[in-house]
Parts: C-alpha cells; structure tokens; sequence
C-alpha cells in the first residue's frame, strides 16, 4: 500500500467517524488524557510523591485551599498532605498504562489463540474454543479474584490477572474473523506458495482481522482501567507504591464518614471521564465496522 | 439428549476439579502459613509440631489429596484466623449476600424493563436517547465509585439511609432476612442499588433491542390491527417474547451480582461471603480463601450447566451440534 492510499483511507476512515459528534468529543476528551497521562511530571503543579515537599501540615486541605507558604490546591489534598490534583495526573498515567499493557498482551495471546484456532480447526480448535467458553462463563472479577488470590498483589499479577480477563474475548473475535478470510482465495494462493503456517497466519490472516479486534481492544481496555480500579480499590491489585487511580479513591474511603468528599470524588470523576470516552469511541467504531448498519 | 446432559455434566466436573487444583496449588505456593498460626518466636520443637500437625511438610500435590479427600466429606479445614470449619463459617454468611443480589435484580428489573420498552418503542424520542446514554454512563462507572457517593450524599450529606451493615433482622416463614423489618430495608437500599445500577444497564439495552425486533413482527402488527388496546399489546404480546432472551440472561446476570457483591459488600460493610473473602485474603487465611474460591466455582458451573441443559431444551440445534463434536 503505497502513502497515497493509505491517506485515503485514513480520511474516509475520519469523515466516517466524525459523523457522530458525541465520539468526537470522546476522542479529544481521551486525547487530552492521554496527554496528561504521558507527560504528568511535566505539567503537575507538585510532585506528589516528593518525600521532601509533602508535609502532613498539608493534610486534607479543601479544594481550592492555600497551604501557609501560599500554594493554592485546586484540587485539595490527601491525608498525607499531596497534592490531589498531581495525584490524579500520576494515577492516569499508571491506571492507564496497566490497563493499555494488559490489553496488548491480552491481543497478542487471543489473536495468536483465535487464529491458529480457526487456521488449524479440528480438535485443537474444539479444545480452544472450549476453554474460551467456560472461562466465558465465569464473571471477570471472579477470575481476577482467584488469579490474585492465587499469586497475591503486585503489578506484574494484576496485569496477568487482567490478561487472562481478557484474552479469551481477543480469541472469540479473532477466531471469527479468521474463519472467514482462511476460506477466501488469497490464502490459497499462500498455500500453494507453500509459505509457512505461521507466515501465512500473521502477515496474511491477521493484518485482514484487525479492524473487529480494534473495537474489542477499546471496549476491552476500558473495561481493564476499571477492573484494575477495582482490584486496586479493594486492596488486591496494584500495591500502595503504585498509586493508580483506584487505589486513590480506596485512600479517600477513609474520610468519606467525615466528609473530606474531595479526596475520593475527585480521582473517581477522572477514572469516569477515562472509561465513559473509551467506551464511546469504541461504540462510534463498532457501529462503523458492523456490516449490518452499513447504508 | 441424555448424551449431551451426560457429556455437559462431565464437562463441568472436569472444570470443577481443575479450578480446585489450581486454587488449592496457588494458594499454597505463597507465604508461609506457620507463621499465621503459632509466633515466629515459638520453640523449634513447637513449630516443628504444627508443620507435622497440619501437614506443610509434605508434597503440594499430596496435601491437595489430603484435601480433596476431606472436601467430598464436607470438610475444607479450619480458619487460621478464627479456628472454626471453614465450610458453616461462609454459608453462615451466604444467605446475606444472596438477599443482597435478589434484591438489586428485582430493583434492575423493575426499572430495566419499563425504562427498556419506552426506549424501544419510541426510539426517536427525546427520552429515549438521555435514556440510552443513561445506559453507556451506568456501566462506564465502576461499582465501588458509586456505591462511594451514594454513601456521600445519602448517608453522610443527607443522613436519610444507613450505610454499614445489615440491620435489624425479622424472620419470615423460617428465614431471617433483612428484607421483613423496616430498619433491614432501609439498610438494604443503598447497597443494592448500587448493585443493581450495574446489570441495569445491559437489562435495559437487552430489553430495549428486544423491543425493536418485536415490534416489527406480524403477531404485533395483526393484535393492533384486530384494535387492541395498546396496554395489552405491550403488557402481553410484546412482553411476552421479549421476556425469552431476558430471563435467560437473568440466570446468568444473576451469577454475576453474587460475584460483584464482594464490591459492594466492602464497600457497605455488609457481612456477606464477599467481605468474607476480601477479609480473609488481606489476612491470608487460606482454608477459607479456598473454600470460598471453590464453592463460588462449584456455583457458577451448576449454574451454567442448568442454564445449558434448559437452553438444549429450548433449541435443539445445540445439542444436535453439541454430540456431533
């Protein structure tokens, strides 16, 4: 595919899309968060996790508050005198990239599943669709909790535990997709070239299956930021060295009874704003995508 | 059709026993539970005892014999922590959670359905597009955020509802429930509403998608045509058909609001199994963690496999394509 093309098809792709003004919004919404997740050492008014800035003389500050050397919290502090605020920007950029993490390798391993599934059928496919449809069966959260139950917290567990979540979704799409175009002629033609299986599958299948596993992939990955969130929440995901966003909005928990709402609405209203506009450009690409709503 | 019960049944014992073993072996890879029964400062002799006494010193694989053995006599081994059977310590707490999470279906219902056909019927109306973007928001929010500000704003703003706990309990025909004392009720209500606003959401799109496939059918269109009044198209005709795939969904959904409670128990202090297991993996009490682990297993895989056998009923190309393979 040459650049003129590609062009071409990435601007009939955009003029699609931007029909719908409310994914638009979505998309510059999530820009604007990526944005702040990427570069939040950058713009943070203060380094929240700076032993030597952070004072508890701070603590629980209302938002808007001036600390007594005139520093003003927009946002209001925490119990342990941080900046909300910075918080939330470093909590964005960890909650995102457990999430977006766990989400790549939940791609790799269920496209990788899915299409040799479909690519080599037989009982291989059976086991595999098999095991994808009983852990289907089981509710996200119970297969964390077990995962994590399993091998305890960490970073490096609650992204296995999210994959393993996850995977089994990527496996569905990819198989059906993969179903469709192993029939069509051009792998055949592959065939007859006697490439490899494993040519065959990832430079000739796969770049053909990536459009429906796009739209799984953000569906999917809002939906990890939120399980990790609530992992994190309860205490089983990320640990205290890692202050995702859930884990902020577990730390407010403790001043919701005296009314410190600050601490604990401000990084859920960030959280929300993530998964609600994830989950609407991934609804603007389904539709897109879907051959049925086709005009 | 005997076949496919049999090889369903088959199927999830299989599933079954590979959960427990992977349970069981994960659970007891980390830490060192010795420490969690006697001091670290005890005499060798004593540690030496208790390893011998609850069997630590041997294989993994043959503990898990040992333990596979004494759980199809009912028995999953004592609480670290409390010293009690694991086994009555989690049922003892599952009728709150299962009180919990028919309470939240019933109010998801009750707002799902109406909310749904109003969507389907009239889906150019004003209504019923702040009603479908209701829905993205519903299952955007994470559980915990929103059970967090409804404590906020109704218990601790507003101080109408109690937050923690369960309440007063009154007994009805033999069952001890929050839901017969007034004081139970109003503890129930925030929890299980922020239970439900979770499967609302996916109730209400099904409903709603139901709706729009129903309404173009001939049966519709010939019950009006006959003049019935529109309340009992709806009320029986559409409801009707739209109800096959919501019930269906409903056993499923069902499963998932007693996994989701542990959440929502956490959050609201409600003594059922879930804050059971949360408690007791920050304590690393394993015998419970596993007993819990496996029964809540054992529960979804029942479940599916009923839900299976009566969708084989409903639709026999399943089963035709489930014996062929």
């Amino acid at each position: 595919m040459n650049n003129q093309t590609k062009y071409e098809l990435l601007s009939k792709v955009w003029s699609e899309f931007s029909e719908n003004k409310v994914a638009v919004i979505a998309l510059i919404f999530f820009g604007i968060i990526l944005f702040v997740a990427i570069f939040a050492p950058l713009i943070s008014p203060t380094d929240p996790y700076d032993l030597a800035t952070v004072t508890i003389m701070n603590s629980r500050l209302p938002p808007m508050e001036e600390d007594f050397s005139g520093n003003v919290y927009w946002l209001g502090t925490d119990g342990a005198g941080r900046d909300m605020l910075s918080a939330i920007f470093y909590g964005l950029r960890i909650s995102l990239s457990v999430g977006v993490l766990s989400g790549l390798f939940a791609l790799m391993v269920g496209a990788f599943f899915g299409i040799s599934a479909a690519y080599f059928g037989g009982r291989y496919e059976t086991l595999v669709m098999r095991i994808v449809d009983i852990q289907l069966s089981f509710p996200s959260i119970l297969v964390a909790l077990i995962i994590l139950a399993a091998f305890g917290k960490g970073v490096e567990k609650t992204i296995f535990a999210l994959v393993l979540v996850q995977w089994a979704y990527y496996a569905r799409t990819a198989r059906a997709s993969a179903l469709v175009e192993s029939r069509k002629e051009y792998v055949d033609a592959a065939r007859c070239l006697s490439l490899g299986n494993l040519r065959i599958m990832i430079s000739h299948i796969l770049p053909n299956c990536i459009p429906p596993l796009i739209v799984v992939g953000t569906l999917q990955t809002a939906h990890a930021i939120s399980l990790e969130a609530t992992l994190s929440f309860l205490g089983l995901g990320l640990p205290q060295t890692e202050p995702s966003l859930g884990l902020l909005i577990g730390n407010g928990f403790e001043y919701v009874h005296t009314g410190d709402y600050w601490i604990s609405i401000f990084p859920g209203v960030a959280l929300l704003i993530t998964i609600v506009s994830i989950n609407l450009v991934g609804d603007q690409l389904r539709d897109m995508f879907n051959p049925r709503l086709k005009k | 059709m005997t076949v496919y019960i049999l090889q369903r049944s088959l199927q999830s014992i299989v599933v079954l026993f590979i959960m427990s073993l992977i349970v069981f072996c994960g659970v007891n890879l980390i830490g060192d539970p010795v420490y969690m029964m006697i001091s670290p400062e005890s005499e060798p002799a004593e540690i030496e005892r208790t390893i011998k006494e609850f069997g630590f010193d041997k294989p993994v694989l043959e503990q898990y014999w040992y333990f596979l053995k004494n759980v199809i006599s009912g028995d999953f081994g004592r609480s670290f922590v409390q010293g009690i059977p694991a086994l009555p310590m989690i049922l003892e707490r599952f009728p709150a959670t299962i009180e919990l999470a028919i309470f939240s279906l019933f109010i998801s219902l009750l707002f799902a359905l109406p909310l749904g056909i109003y969507a389907g019927l009239y889906p150019e109306r004003k209504a019923s597009r702040i009603i479908m973007s209701g829905s993205i928001l519903g299952f955007s929010m994470p559980t915990f955020w929103v059970g967090i500000m409804l404590i906020m704003l109704f218990a601790v703003k507003l101080d109408w509802l109690p937050s923690t706990g369960r309440g007063q309990l009154g007994t009805f025909l033999g069952i001890e429930s929050s839901l017969f004392t007034l004081d139970g009720l109003l503890h129930i209500l925030l929890p299980a509403i922020n239970l439900a606003l979770f499967k609302l959401s996916s109730v209400l799109r099904l409903t709603r998608a139901g709706t729009r496939e129903v309404i173009l059918q001939d049966y519709i269109k010939f019950a009006k045509a006959k003049g019935l009044p529109q309340s009992r198209v709806i009320g029986v005709h559409l409801l009707k058909n739209i109800l096959i795939p919501v019930v269906t969904v409903i056993g499923l959904e069902f499963g998932s609001l007693v996994a989701f409670s542990t959440v929502t128990e956490t959050v609201f202090a409600w003594p059922g199994a879930g804050k059971l297991i949360i408690d007791s993996m920050y304590n690393l009490d394993r015998p419970v963690i596993v007993a819990y682990l496996i029964i809540i297993v054992a529960f979804f895989v029942f479940l599916n496999l009923i839900v299976d056998i009566l969708y084989s009923f409903l639709d026999p190309r399943v089963r035709i394509k489930g014996s062929s393979e």
